[in-house]
């Protein structure tokens, strides 16, 4: 299957709401996962024969246990209040890309096995049955979402696209049909302790080459220590920040806060992952199983706090979920929240005058920040309500002089996905991904023109990969994407040797 | 006894039986399911006191339908303002002796206009969904139906403006229904059909979209409060599985 050329979407100064093309994007559908990734999950290799029935079984289990997918399928008053919200359906013109039709695919379903008047009058309230047709669409349709929640704060009932494209990726794997992206990486997850299969001696090797990289560029002797035990943080951080550039600029910037303000930290190489793609399937047992291997690191460690890194759905995973899949963290110290995002950290020590910097290390570049959705709309930062903007725009103005926000209705709880989350970055689905960065791209063009801005910082493994692909593609430079603790590490007065 | 007033009499009872018993079923069926996860959505509150201000919000304000899209919100919004100063005015005839304030003449002639209001705003919805071809893509049959049932309601409700009914008796047939001492429902065209539309009405709103009504406050990205690190939030299907190992 060869991922075929398509057409590229010109840049407007505004993002049009475009007249819809029906199946413009139908073809598009990510590789499915082998069989032997789908077992290592607790799934069945291939689809099932009955796989209707056990799809159904498994919708009304679903329905059963989760408050949202019910009250969800039930309230939709088809309003059409979503339907321009969706990057995806900016981008594709696909009507199954606005939320509400990408809802209905599961709906029509609902409907005429859940309810009466989809029994009795399905042509009048679009009720189908789960056809292998409907089953392809969903396959195809709800690997086009990133479960980034943009609809959902526009919509008058608060319907949340994400929760039902995660049980219809969860109803699929139960019947065989999985996602390979993101199946196979779950798998090394588990097996491994991080979504790149980097095995220990890899990881403590990568370790010290940054600390020689470090030491040569500053003459500081920057540590990233891996399962020391006793240290007071356990860093869980993307892999991405090993060494996919621009993400491991920020894993240094981290390395450097926590030696400027004497922090003793660790990595784990058992728990080497912050990412959780458990939620991208919408499987709360693999989910939990991910999220576990933290506590165990945790406690095998002796740590005294948890520290997240730059990453989207992690931190959502990690600051909502986190306790509640693998708490309670009582054996830590409950002077600080659990877990921590860096940003919190790192905006603390700005707070209490512990970290100084020299702005003017940055002055080369002018800065936008880009939320990424999940910290955005699915997660918080400090203790005041939308910590999750200021924190970090915080740390940028402290770190930095030129600092600009793209427009109001594509930033904080309105930011546009980069159009490669929710298990999404892979390169099957390339072009939904550059056909679904073009609304984030549009309003990076009119701060570029209008500010002169030369840089998006993020704070999101998949973000700053997807980035660096758009912005190539979209004539932007690769490098005009750069990670948070970049700029920290940057512009950071270094005292301590 | 005419047949028309037993039949509407009959029907009324199990209406009634079937809005009451099939929503409070809903709602019921609604607060057993857990929610196993924090997902609310920003601006999250923190405290079970901001949540119920943001919903006291939604349900007057449509806040994020506003920001959403204003011709809808502007439809909307008319629409069930309208409904509910319908509904107020209503009150007359299943109170007796009339609630003083419900006899308020503003309540009674606002109860009035806003019956244009709702015609206006429904029509504006309907256009939406015929015009704006992301609208029409989604909307199915029962969609237009639902629409064109509660505008011939109103426009029945309005039209007896012009064709006289005796509204005392009415409100007798109603307090009767009540207290179980029946009295005749005159047997008007226009007030019949105004009856039996409301009457189905009562009778599909368990089983449509209008659930958005109770959904609303269920909807776990709205109600829940954004605390999930101070305090450990987890469903009961979740802790069998920690007890499982
Ligand atoms: S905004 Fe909400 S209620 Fe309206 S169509 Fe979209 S999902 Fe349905
Ligand atoms: S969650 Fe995001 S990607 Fe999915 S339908 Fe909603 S806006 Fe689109």
């Amino acid at each position: 299957m060869a991922v075929k050329e398509f057409e590229k979407p010109i840049l407007k100064e505004y993002t049009p709401i475009p007249k819809l093309v029906e199946e413009a994007t139908s073809h598009l559908a990510p590789f499915k996962s082998k069989e032997e990734f789908q077992k290592s999950l607790g799934y069945p290799g291939e689809l099932v024969e009955n796989w209707e029935e056990v799809a159904l079984d498994k919708m009304g289990d679903l329905l059963k246990k989760y408050r949202s997918l019910r009250v969800y399928m039930d309230s939709c008053i088809q309003c059409g209040a979503c339907t321009d919200k969706c990057h995806y359906y900016l981008g594709t013109k696909d009507p199954n890309n606005m939320p509400v039709g990408r809802q209905n695919l599961m709906r029509g379903v609902y409907r005429k096995h859940f309810t009466l008047p989809g029994k009795f009058f399905p042509k009048l309230v679009g009720a189908v049955d789960l056809t292998k047709e409907v089953l392809d669409d969903w396959y195809s349709y709800y690997h086009q979402c990133s479960q980034c929640r943009r609809c959902a704060v526009f919509c008058p009932i608060g319907i949340d696209t994400a929760e039902i494209s995660m049980a219809a990726r969860e109803i699929m794997d139960s019947v065989g049909v999985g996602q390979k992206y993101c199946n196979e990486i779950i798998g090394k997850a588990n097996k491994i302790g991080n979504n790149l299969g980097l095995p220990k001696p890899a990881l403590a090797d990568t370790l010290e080459g940054l600390e020689e990289d470090v030491e040569e560029e500053t003459g500081i002797d920057v540590k990233f220590p891996l399962d020391v035990k006793g240290a007071d943080v356990l860093l869980i951080t993307p892999s991405a920040d090993f060494f996919a550039e621009p993400h491991v600029d920020g894993l240094i910037g981290y390395a450097k806060v926590f030696h400027e303000a004497g922090i003793s930290w660790t990595l784990s190489s058992y728990a080497s992952e912050a990412a959780n793609f458990g939620m991208f399937i919408g499987s709360y047992d693999n989910m939990r199983k991910l999220a576990l291997r933290i506590r165990e690191a945790a406690l095998e460690l002796g740590v005294k706090r948890i520290v997240f890194g730059e990453c989207g759905h992690a931190w959502r995973v990690a600051y909502s979920f986190l306790n509640t899949l693998a708490g309670p963290f009582d054996f830590l110290d409950p002077r600080y929240p659990v877990p921590q995002h860096i940003c919190e950290v790192t905006h603390d020590l700005i707070n209490k005058n512990i970290l100084k910097f020299d702005k003017s290390a940055n002055d080369g570049k002018v800065i936008t920040f880009h939320d990424s959705c999940n910290v955005a709309r699915a997660s918080g930062m400090g203790d005041v309500m939308g910590g999750q903007f200021s924190l970090p725009r915080d740390i940028i103005k402290a770190t930095t002089n030129n600092f600009y926000d793209m427009d109001d209705d594509t930033i904080m709880e309105k930011t546009f996905c980069c159009g490669g989350g929710g298990g999404l970055l892979t390169d099957d689905l390339i072009e939904l991904r550059m056909k679904g960065a073009q609304p984030r791209m549009e309003a990076l063009k009119r701060v570029v023109e209008d500010h002169g801005v030369t840089h998006m910082a993020a704070i999101c493994a998949i973000c700053k990969s997807q980035f660096s692909k758009a912005f190539q593609y979209y004539g932007f430079e690769l490098d005009q994407i750069i990670s948070l603790h970049q700029l920290v590490g940057d512009a950071l007065i270094m005292t301590k040797k | 006894m005419s047949f028309v007033t037993i039949f509407y009499g009959i029907s009324f009872y199990v209406a009634t039986l079937i809005l009451f018993i099939g929503l409070g079923y809903r709602i019921y069926e609604y607060s057993i399911i857990p929610s196993p996860l924090k997902i609310p959505t920003p601006p999250a509150p923190k405290t079970k006191s901001g949540v119920a201000i943001r919903l006291f919000r939604e349900v007057v304000f449509f806040e994020s339908l506003f920001s959403a899209t204003k011709w809808t919100w502007l439809f909307g919004w008319l629409f069930h303002f309208a409904l509910l100063l319908a509904a107020l005015r209503h009150l007359r005839y299943f109170t007796d002796p009339v609630w003083f304030w419900v006899s308020w003449e503003i309540v009674q002639a606002a109860g009035h206009y806003a019956g244009y209001m709702m015609v206006f705003g429904l029509i504006g919805l309907l256009a939406r969904r015929i015009f704006v071809d992301r609208v029409r893509y989604i909307s199915n049959p029962s969609d237009y139906l639902m629409l064109i049932l509660i505008i011939a309601i109103a426009v029945t409700g309005l039209l007896m403006k012009w064709f006289h009914t005796d509204i005392y008796a009415v409100k007798m047939f109603f307090i009767g229904l009540m207290y179980f001492q029946w009295s005749e429902l005159p047997s008007d065209f226009i007030l019949l059909l105004h009856l039996s539309l409301v009457l189905l009405l009562m009778i599909i709103f368990p089983y449509s979209k209008l659930l958005h009504a109770p959904g609303l406050f269920f909807s776990p990205t709205r109600n829940q409060t954004d605390n999930a690190r101070d305090q450990r939030h987890i469903s009961d299907w979740a802790k069998k599985l920690e007890s499982k190992k």
